[in-house]
């Protein structure tokens, strides 16, 4: 078979961080093809740049052994490449029918359209009424508009953005069906997933990237989760800089058979998740992102009220229905996942987002009036402290550098004193120095007495900082794994969900 | 071929901008204002005398600008305080209403009353009577995700028909020759004016206490704090551990208590009894005010002015111009086109390929 696209020393990076680096290889004809890889290992960027949404800094792609030169979305479609979107781009109100011509290129008309539209979904099962608005549409069947769109442009190439991360088990093996009818009728699908069981399942070829390089382009027949999960994940080293065998003996923290059972397609729901905590243990929750992390943050942190069965004991203290206020009051503290926009507004100046985490501290208000005073000493110390590179305390938020305003948020929760720092993604898009200052910074706070717990999809981080390592796969929780003795196969194992 | 306009964020929008950009857009509909005079065949530097400079050129001048400025200013303060927690109450003018009727109604049940309290109780239920009125949407918005424009706004309409049936029916005044009014306050009801003989009255007092409490309040305090925080990103403001449903119902109840202090001051103050039309649209065009006022409280008491220039120019031009007082909207809709139009530009910037 020939190969219909080949990717020659791609490389593209932005600030900071490089996306693409010499990526090489091939896609063979009428194969379904995916690549794997964790989060930023670059799949995305290298796929934009297939369907020209993003210009590569340097490399080629051949089409059909062609150079092509991919500008712009509608440069590639003439070309045959079409891509569905992880999230879609279609109109509520507007029928099936109408969004699909708007999708077209050409001109045709809105009978000529639906006789064509209709072929294609009896002819692969599309189960869609071309009459319906969108707005009573499931997400499986929008997914199946978006899909019958691109096909609607003739294509030689799809390529899908994690189509199955917002399907249900069902929906996914109809998809997998289509999939598989479309191949055998000339079609070529490029299918980014982290699934690993998935791409098994449905693919013939696999590219794995890592860190923006191509790890290995291998045939999926002789693999199973355990090995693609090796592959993916690649050879971590521990660096433990604890003394091990430290005896942790005061439970602080404990959640007990927590579940949820949301009806929304979009969310994972949480299965008797069990966690115990010991003072001053750092606790690391892995695995591939969308399984649950921010379902179970959500919990956490108390936001919303989100609905869940189990009971969440802090020093003993059922603390199920305390508000966010409450917990922190209780000497919880929380960094979020994403800094700008939710702990920390970047439109205001670096003192009020201190007053931001810490409006619940008697210490910063006289009645309702806030202490100015008070909290600009506090911003400053958290800047001194934590290396902050900032010239002062007046300086927008949105200003900092990501792996600045991390600093300055982690130091701002730390310099409350908390008995409980719960961290989503701490090092998430920074740069390295900042990176290696937070880890420490999290140690030494940990050999404090401070319990600390991490939800992160960089094992490498988790490996190098935690004391136990849990690993969250749709929904359920593995039980804790000791640092000292994890060995990677069996963290593998543990990603693609094989855990009792 | 298709004409494509693409739109980018700009990384790092002007702040000096953002408070210039109301004056730009004053510029620009004064100039656009001297076009629509142009082609309407008047010479646009005579109109523009006639309609911004001869209206407030002698005291009772004057005292009109402020006594149209008193209700606009009251009502966009209290709208300030939703509109900086982004919920968008567009019913003032109901809630105005309201308040007229709660407080309007004391002054007629007792109508005898020559007590020193009447009027202070009427102001208090003026300003019930708005807050009541603007719970609904803050009910319906927290309890049943609807939207506040709509709620508030079609509430406006079932003030205005409350308004008209008491008019009409159980407050018509007996000796009224059958028109829908009320019988007139009694003096004890009646808002004192500043000057003998000019209408300007107390209000203006009530304006600027608003102003700068407010002005407290957004620069000194944890609610001011929770409103800007919530104003930016509510997950932020989540994160900070605020309620936001609480948020909702505390603004609506103040701006909505502002609008009926406004409409409990127009009827007990230059107007003197209930009747259909109590308000030229203060309600809606306050909405103007609070943002040409950059939702700041001194912006605020300067746009409230010059909005109230509009309508005073407005009656000047159809009395001395021959041209409909609608005049006054235009200018009051352009200012709030060109404000929208600089914040934009300000936003983002605009290519056209």
């Amino acid at each position: 078979m020939q190969s219909i696209v080949e990717f020659k020393n791609i490389f593209k990076s932005y600030p900071g961080v490089i996306a693409n680096d010499d990526v090489s290889f091939n896609i063979e004809e009428q194969s379904i093809h995916a690549i794997l890889g964790e989060n930023g290992a670059g799949k995305s960027t290298l796929v934009k740049i297939l369907y020209g949404h993003v210009k590569p800094d340097s490399g080629q792609i051949l089409i059909n052994s062609d150079l092509a030169i991919i500008n712009s979305p509608s440069t590639a479609k003439n070309l045959g490449i079409n891509m569905v979107f992880q999230h879609f781009s279609l109109f509520e109100s507007l029928t099936v029918a109408e969004n699909l011509i708007l999708g077209m290129n050409e001109n045709i008309s809105l009978t000529k359209l639906k006789d064509k539209s209709k072929t294609i979904c009896d002819k692969y099962g599309f189960n869609l009424n071309l009459n319906s608005p969108i707005s009573s549409l499931s997400v499986g069947q929008r997914q199946s508009v978006e899909i019958v769109r691109s096909l609607l442009n003739n294509p030689k190439i799809l390529i899908m953005d994690e189509p199955t991360s917002v399907l249900t088990p069902d929906e996914i093996s109809k998809l997998f069906k289509i999939i598989k009818n479309l191949v055998k009728d000339g079609l070529t699908v490029i299918f980014i997933s982290h699934k690993l069981e998935e791409i098994i399942n449905l693919s013939d070829y696999v590219t794995i990237m890592r860190n923006g390089k191509v790890v290995s382009t291998i045939s999926t027949q002789n693999e199973n989760p355990e090995t693609l999960g090796y592959k993916m994940l690649g050879y971590k080293v521990s660096k433990v800089k604890h003394e091990s065998n430290i005896n942790f003996s005061q439970e602080i923290f404990n959640i007990k058979n927590l579940s949820t059972q949301s009806k929304d397609p979009f969310t994972i729901n949480l299965n008797k998740i069990d966690l115990s905590l010991k003072k001053g243990q750092i606790f690391g929750i892995a695995g591939v992102a969308g399984n649950g992390q921010k379902e179970l943050m959500e919990i956490l942190l108390n936001e919303n009220d989100y609905e869940f069965s189990g009971d969440i004991f802090f020093k003993g203290f059922n603390i199920n229905n305390f508000s966010t206020f409450q917990r922190k009051s209780l000497s919880i503290s929380y960094v979020t996942e994403e800094r700008l926009g939710h702990s920390a507004v970047p439109e205001m100046s670096l003192s009020e987002n201190i007053f931001l985490s810490m409006n619940h501290k008697s210490e910063f208000k006289k009645g309702d009036f806030i202490n100015f005073e008070k909290i600009n000493s506090y911003a400053s110390d958290v800047i001194k402290n934590f290396n902050v590179d900032t010239p002062s305390y007046h300086v927008k938020a949105g200003k900092l550098s990501g792996g600045n305003l991390q600093k300055f948020i982690i130091g701002r929760e730390i310099m409350s004193n908390p008995q409980l720092l719960i961290l989503s993604q701490p090092t998430w898009g920074i740069d390295a120095g900042s990176e290696a200052f937070i880890k420490k910074t999290i140690v030494e706070l940990s050999q404090k007495g401070v319990s600390i717990i991490i939800i992160s999809h960089d094992l490498d981080e988790l490996l190098e900082v935690c004391h136990q390592i849990s690993v969250l796969y749709e929904g359920s929780l593995s039980n804790p794994l000791n640092v000292e003795d994890i060995n990677i196969t069996k963290l593998g194992k543990y990603m693609g969900g094989l855990f009792d | 071929m298709v004409f494509l306009i693409r739109l980018q964020l700009r990384e790092d929008y002007s702040n000096l901008i953002f408070y210039l950009s109301p004056l730009v857009a004053v510029a620009l509909t004064l100039f656009f204002g001297s076009f629509i005079f142009f082609i309407l065949d008047l010479s646009p530097i005579e109109s523009f005398k006639i309609f911004f400079i001869s209206p407030i050129s002698n005291t009772y001048g004057i005292s009109e600008l402020f006594v149209k400025a008193t209700p606009l200013a009251i009502i966009a303060l209290g709208l300030s305080y939703c509109f900086k927690n982004n919920i968008y109450n567009i019913g003032a003018e109901g809630q105005l209403t309201m308040g007229a009727i709660f407080g309007g109604g004391i002054g007629l049940l007792f109508n005898d009353s020559t007590s020193v309290f009447l009027l202070p109780l009427m102001i208090f239920f003026g300003a019930i009577g708005g807050a009541f009125w603007a719970t609904i949407p803050a009910i319906l918005k927290t309890k049943f995700n609807t939207n506040e424009i709509l709620t508030s706004l079609m509430l406006t309409y079932v003030a205005l028909f409350i308004l008209d049936y008491f008019v009409v029916g159980p407050w018509k005044d007996p000796a009224g020759y059958g028109l829908p009014k009320s019988m007139p306050f009694p003096d004890a009801g009646r808002l004192p004016v500043l000057i003998d003989g000019l209408r300007v009255h107390i209000g203006v007092y009530f304006a600027l206490i608003i102003c700068l409490i407010t002005y407290i309040i957004y620069s000194k305090t944890l609610f001011g704090f929770k409103l800007k925080v919530t104003g930016f990103s509510s997950k932020a403001s989540q994160y900070a551990g605020f309620k936001y449903k609480n948020l909702i119902f505390y603004t609506f109840i103040i701006s909505g208590a502002c609008a009926g202090l406004a409409g409990l001051f127009e009827v007990s103050g230059p107007i003197g009894l209930l009747y259909r039309d109590i308000s030229p649209n203060y309600g809606f065009t306050a909405i103007i005010v609070a943002f040409l006022g950059r939702l700041n409280p001194f912006g605020i008491i300067l746009s409230s002015l010059l909005i109230a220039l509009t309508y005073l120019g407005a009656e000047d031009a159809q009395l001395f111009l021959k041209i409909p007082s609608a005049v006054g909207f235009v200018f009051q809709g352009l200012v709030l086109f060109f404000l929208l139009g600089t914040d934009f530009l300000n936003k983002y910037k605009v290519f056209i390929k």
